[in-house]
C-alpha cells in the first residue's frame, strides 16, 4: 500500500504524459503480483467495492469532526479523500505491526458487508499514515480522479512490459483484476488470452477533429455525423451484447437491440430513437435528448419501447461469422456492410449513407446545412484506412457543425475541485427573461466550467471576489455585470430549470468586458433555437 | 470594565487605538503605526514615526529606508503611547523582530498576535503566552487539515532528496524574510555544512540577519557560480522564481517549496513543484486552537485567514468571537 500511496502522489505531482507513463511502468514492472493487478484495476477504473461509498467516508468523519469544520475543509481541499486523510485522528498507540499490503487491503474490503463497511473501513484506516489513507480511500471507493484515463495506464502497461498497446487493448476485456493472466502473457511465462470465443468489446476506432486540415475527398469519403451514442454490437455464440463508447454494457436499456442481431458479428454504430428530428421525415431519427430519456434505465416499459423505439445506424463492421475484419481497408469492410444488410432486421438496423460530394467546398456547404437537420457534424474516413483502436492522424476525421453563441450574464461562481480548488471555476450564467430596463430578472440557463484559458480563469476568479453579493456556502452570487459569450452545440426544453431551457455542451467562448449586462440576450432567442 | 473594548476598532484598513490615535498594521501610510512585524503586507512603508522592534525597524529600513522618526519598543517593556495607552511589545516567534502587541487602557487588556507560530524556530525568540481579555489572532492556517509537521522531519527529506540527486541541485523556493533564514539554520542544525546558494533577492534579508547576530554559515550568490558546480547543492529562492527563467542557469533543478500550505496536495500542484516542505512560519490549527485555550480571553476577534472555522470552533467550546475584514493581509507565499 505504502508503493501505491507513494505512485499515486508522484503521479499527481508530475505533469508531463511522459512523466507519468514511466512512473506507472517501473511501478508494474518492480511491484510483486497481485498487488500491481490491484493497482493497475484501480488507474483504470476497474475496482468497485459496492458496499464502500463516498458516503461511508463521509459517516465515518461525522462521527469524527464538526459537520461545519468538515465542510469548510473539505470546500478548501477540494477533495473528499485527502480531506478525510488530513482529518483522520493519529492512533494514540504506536503502530507494531507493518500496515497491510495492496491484495491484503482487497481480501478485508472484499469481505465487507453494508453493516460492517464502516467499522472495517475505519480500523483500515488507524492502520495507515497520511499518505496511506489518502490512498486507501481513493482505492477503497474506486474513484481516483488523480488525472490518468485507462489508455494512459493501458499504454504505460505495454510500455513497462515492451508488448504492442493494441493487443492490451485487444484483450483487456476478457479479464478481470488482478489481471493475472495478462501479467503472465506481457512477462512471457504464459500465451497469450484468448478472446474470440468471448462476446468481448472491442476498442473504438475514434477521430480526430478535422480543425484547419484540407482533404482531398478522392481519398476519402463523407458521411454523417449523427447525433446519438456510439455503440458496438457483439454476437458471439448465440449470445448478443450492446456496448457504448467506454466498454459499458447496455445491452439492458436497449432489449429491442440486443434481441434484434441473430449473425455472429461486430458491428459499430450509432444508436437513435426513431423520429423526425435528425435529417427530417427522411433522417428517421429523434433529438439527442430523445434518446437521453432511455439512457441509464435497468428495467424498459413496454410503453417506452413504443414511444421511442431504438435502432443503429451503421458505420462499420468488425467482424463477420468468426473473421476478423479490422485489419482490411474501409472500402472493402464497407462493401461486406452493404453485403449483409439485407440479413438484418431493418427495423433495427439501418446503413449510414455516404454523402455523395465532389469536394470540400461543396461538404462546407452541406454541413453548414447541418444544423438545420440536427446532425452533429460530418465525418471524413480514409478509404484505405484499416478499423485501429483509438485516434490515429490522417484515417478519420470529424467535421463538427459550428456551435451556437449567446451573450449571457454571469450569476453564480462555485469553486472547482482537482487542481481549481481554490479558483472560482464553475460558473452559472443567465438571460433576460424581459426588458433588462423595465425591470426583468435574469433567469440561469447553463453552468460552464471550461472554454477559458488559465490567464482568463484567473482574471474571473478575481471578478468574482470582488464582485460577490452573497455566499451560500462554496457558492458565491455575483453582482449583474460581466457578460459572457456562451458557445454551445443546442439547446433543449427542460422542466429541471427554472428557465425551461437546457443547453447541450456550453463552454465560455469569450468575456466580453465591453457589453454592458443589458444587452446581454433575452430568453426567447434562446427558446426559438429549440431542438 | 473587561468585555466593552470600545477604544479598539477594526477597520478595514487595520486596527485603530483610538484615545492614542495610533493603528496597528495599517494597509495605508498614517502618522503613527505600531508594526508587529517586517512582513510586507504587515509592514508598509510612509508611516510618520513608526513603533516597532529594532529588528523589525532595521528590516523596514532595508526596504523602505530610514523613515522620519522611530521608536524602538523592547520585548515586555511597556510603553504609553499617549491617550491613557500603554503598548508592551511580546515574542510571537513568526521572524525574527516579530511582536504581538499587548494595550491596556481602561482596565482592558488586548493583545494583537499578528502573525505567530509556536513550533521552535532559531532565529526568533518563542511566542510569550500572555492572559488578556481580548485576543486578537491570526487564522492563516485556520483549518482543521492543517497540522504543520516538526521541522526536522520536512529537513530530513530535503537532505535526502538532494542526496539522491546528486547530479541536480534542489531548489528550494522559501519567503525572504523569516522562513529562509529559519530553513538555512535548521539545515545547520541538522549538519549541512556545505554552502548555500542564494538568489539574488535573498541576500539583502540574510545579510541582515547576520548583522542582526543570527549565524547562517557559508552563503553565496548563485550569481556567477558556473551550472556544473550547482550540482548537489542546495539553493534557495523565493516562490515566484521557482518556475522563472531565472531558474534555467541551474542543472536539472528538484523544485521544493518550503510553505505551510504544501500540506494540501493540489496547492502542492499549483505551485508545480517535486517536492513539497511543510514548513510554516504561522501556527497550525492546533497551536492556533491551544494558544486560545491557554490565554483564555474573555473575547476572541479573528483578523485574516480561514476565519470562518476558527469561529466555528469558538462557538463549538463557547468562546465569544467575531470576525474583523482586515484587507490586504496576503499569506499565498508563506
Amino acid at each position: 500500500m505504502e508503493r501505491f500511496a507513494g505512485l499515486l502522489d508522484s503521479l499527481l505531482l508530475t505533469p508531463s504524459r511522459n512523466g507519468k507513463l514511466e512512473l506507472i511502468a517501473s511501478y508494474l514492472r518492480e511491484t510483486p503480483d497481485p498487488d500491481r493487478g490491484w493497482a493497475l484495476a484501480a488507474l483504470t477504473g476497474a475496482i468497485d467495492f459496492p458496499v464502500i461509498k463516498a458516503s461511508t467516508v463521509r459517516g465515518l468523519m461525522a462521527d469524527r469532526v464538526d459537520p461545519v469544520l468538515w465542510s469548510l475543509s473539505r470546500d478548501f481541499v477540494g477533495d473528499t479523500a485527502e480531506t478525510a486523510s488530513l482529518l483522520w485522528p493519529e492512533p494514540q498507540a504506536a503502530r507494531n505491526e507493518p500496515p497491510p499490503t495492496l491484495g491484503e487491503v482487497v481480501t478485508i474490503l472484499s469481505r465487507a458487508t453494508r453493516a460492517s463497511a464502516p467499522i472495517v473501513l475505519s480500523s483500515l484506516l488507524d492502520q495507515f499514515d497520511t499518505a496511506g489513507r489518502y490512498a486507501l480511500i481513493k482505492f477503497a471507493t474506486g474513484a481516483l480522479r488523480i488525472g490518468i484515463s485507462a489508455r494512459l495506464a493501458k499504454v504505460a502497461f505495454a510500455q513497462a512490459f515492451g508488448v504492442p498497446v493494441d493487443d492490451v487493448e485487444e484483450y483487456w476485456h476478457g479479464q478481470q483484476p488482478p489481471y493475472s493472466d495478462l501479467f503472465a502473457w506481457a512477462i512471457g511465462t504464459a500465451p497469450a488470452p484468448r478472446t474470440d470465443q468471448l462476446p468481448l468489446f472491442r476498442p473504438f476506432m475514434l477521430a480526430h477533429p478535422l480543425e484547419d486540415l484540407t482533404i482531398d475527398l478522392t481519398d476519402y469519403v463523407a458521411e454523417w455525423k449523427w447525433d446519438g451514442i456510439r455503440v458496438q454490437i457483439v454476437n458471439v455464440g448465440g449470445d448478443t451484447r450492446v456496448y457504448s463508447r467506454g466498454g459499458d454494457e447496455i445491452s439492458i436499456s436497449f432489449p429491442e437491440i440486443a434481441g434484434a442481431l441473430n449473425i455472429p458479428a461486430v458491428l459499430d454504430g450509432e444508436l437513435l430513437v426513431r423520429g423526425t428530428v435528425q435529417g427530417g421525415e427522411a433522417g428517421g431519427a429523434a433529438s439527442f435528448n430523445a434518446l437521453q430519456q432511455r439512457l441509464g434505465r435497468k428495467a424498459v416499459s413496454k410503453a417506452m419501447l413504443n414511444e421511442a423505439p431504438a435502432f443503429v445506424r451503421l458505420y462499420d463492421l468488425l467482424i463477420l461469422d468468426g473473421e476478423d475484419l479490422r485489419e482490411l481497408p474501409w472500402s472493402e469492410r464497407r462493401r461486406r456492410l452493404e453485403g449483409l444488410m439485407p440479413q438484418l432486421d431493418p427495423e433495427r438496423f439501418d446503413l449510414s449513407q455516404i454523402i455523395a460530394v465532389k469536394d470540400m467546398d461543396a461538404l462546407g456547404e452541406i454541413r453548414a446545412v447541418a444544423r438545420d437537420s440536427a446532425i452533429e457534424g460530418v465525418m471524413l474516413k480514409h478509404r484505405q484506412s484499416p478499423y485501429v483502436a483509438g485516434r490515429r492522424a490522417g484515417l478519420w476525421y470529424k467535421w463538427k457543425r459550428e456551435p451556437l453563441l449567446i451573450d449571457c450574464v454571469l450569476m453564480y461562481a462555485q469553486r472547482g475541485s482537482g487542481k481549481r480548488s481554490s479558483f472560482y471555476s464553475d460558473f452559472t450564467f443567465g438571460c433576460w427573461n424581459g426588458d433588462p430596463d423595465a425591470g426583468a430578472e435574469l433567469l440561469p440557463v447553463g453552468k460552464a466550467y471550461f472554454g477559458f484559458t488559465d490567464e482568463e480563469l484567473r482574471f474571473l476568479d478575481r471578478h468574482v471576489r470582488q464582485h460577490t453579493v452573497a455566499k451560500y456556502g462554496p457558492v458565491r452570487e455575483t453582482d449583474r455585470s460581466l457578460v459572457f459569450e456562451v458557445a454551445f452545440d443546442s439547446v433543449h426544453i427542460s422542466k429541471r430549470h427554472k428557465s425551461g431551457v437546457a443547453m447541450r455542451f456550453p463552454r465560455i467562448h469569450r468575456i466580453r468586458q465591453d457589453k454592458p449586462a443589458h444587452e446581454a440576450e433575452r430568453l426567447e432567442t434562446l427558446r426559438a433555437l429549440i431542438t | 470594565m473587561a468585555g466593552c473594548f470600545t477604544w479598539i476598532k477594526a477597520d478595514p484598513m487595520g486596527i485603530r487605538i483610538v484615545p492614542a490615535d495610533a493603528w496597528i498594521d495599517p494597509s495605508r501610510p498614517v502618522e503613527r503605526a505600531l508594526i508587529t512585524h517586517g512582513h510586507a503586507d504587515h509592514a508598509r512603508g510612509g508611516h510618520g514615526t513608526p513603533l516597532a522592534t529594532a529588528q523589525t525597524l532595521a528590516i523596514m529600513a532595508v526596504r523602505y529606508g530610514v523613515a522620519r522618526g522611530t521608536q524602538v519598543a523592547e520585548y515586555h517593556d511597556p510603553i504609553a503611547i499617549g491617550g491613557g495607552v500603554t503598548a508592551t511589545f511580546l515574542p510571537a516567534g513568526h521572524v525574527l523582530g516579530s511582536a504581538q502587541i499587548l494595550l491596556e487602557h481602561a482596565g482592558e487588556r488586548v493583545i494583537i498576535t499578528g502573525d505567530y507560530k509556536r513550533s521552535p524556530d532559531p532565529t526568533c525568540a518563542p511566542f510569550a503566552v500572555t492572559p488578556c481579555d481580548l485576543f486578537i489572532t491570526e487564522a492563516t492556517f485556520g483549518l482543521p487539515v492543517f497540522r504543520h509537521p516538526p521541522i526536522r522531519d520536512e529537513i530530513t527529506k530535503l537532505l535526502a532528496a538532494r542526496a539522491a540527486n546528486q547530479d541536480r541541485c534542489v531548489l528550494v523556493g522559501a519567503y525572504a524574510l523569516g522562513k529562509a533564514q529559519r530553513l538555512i539554520a535548521e539545515l545547520r542544525a541538522a549538519g549541512w555544512n556545505e554552502p548555500i546558494y542564494l538568489h539574488g533577492a535573498m541576500e539583502t534579508m540574510c545579510r541582515l540577519y547576520e548583522t542582526l547576530g543570527i549565524d547562517l554559515g557559508d552563503l553565496r550568490p548563485v550569481a556567477g557560480v558556473p551550472k556544473a558546480a550547482l550540482a548537489g547543492a542546495i539553493v534557495i529562492c523565493p516562490p515566484s522564481a521557482l518556475n522563472d527563467r531565472w531558474s534555467r542557469r541551474l542543472p536539472d533543478p528538484l523544485t521544493a517549496m518550503a510553505s505551510g500550505w504544501m500540506r494540501v496536495r493540489q496547492r502542492v500542484r499549483q505551485r508545480g513543484v517535486e517536492l513539497p516542505l511543510v514548513i510554516s512560519d504561522h501556527a497550525d490549527w492546533e497551536e492556533l486552537t491551544s494558544t486560545i485555550c491557554e490565554v483564555n480571553p474573555a473575547e476572541i476577534w479573528v483578523t485574516h485567514g480561514r476565519e470562518e472555522a476558527l469561529l466555528r470552533w469558538c462557538e463549538l467550546n463557547q468562546r465569544k468571537a467575531r470576525a474583523l475584514a482586515l484587507t490586504g493581509y496576503e499569506d499565498e507565499d508563506e
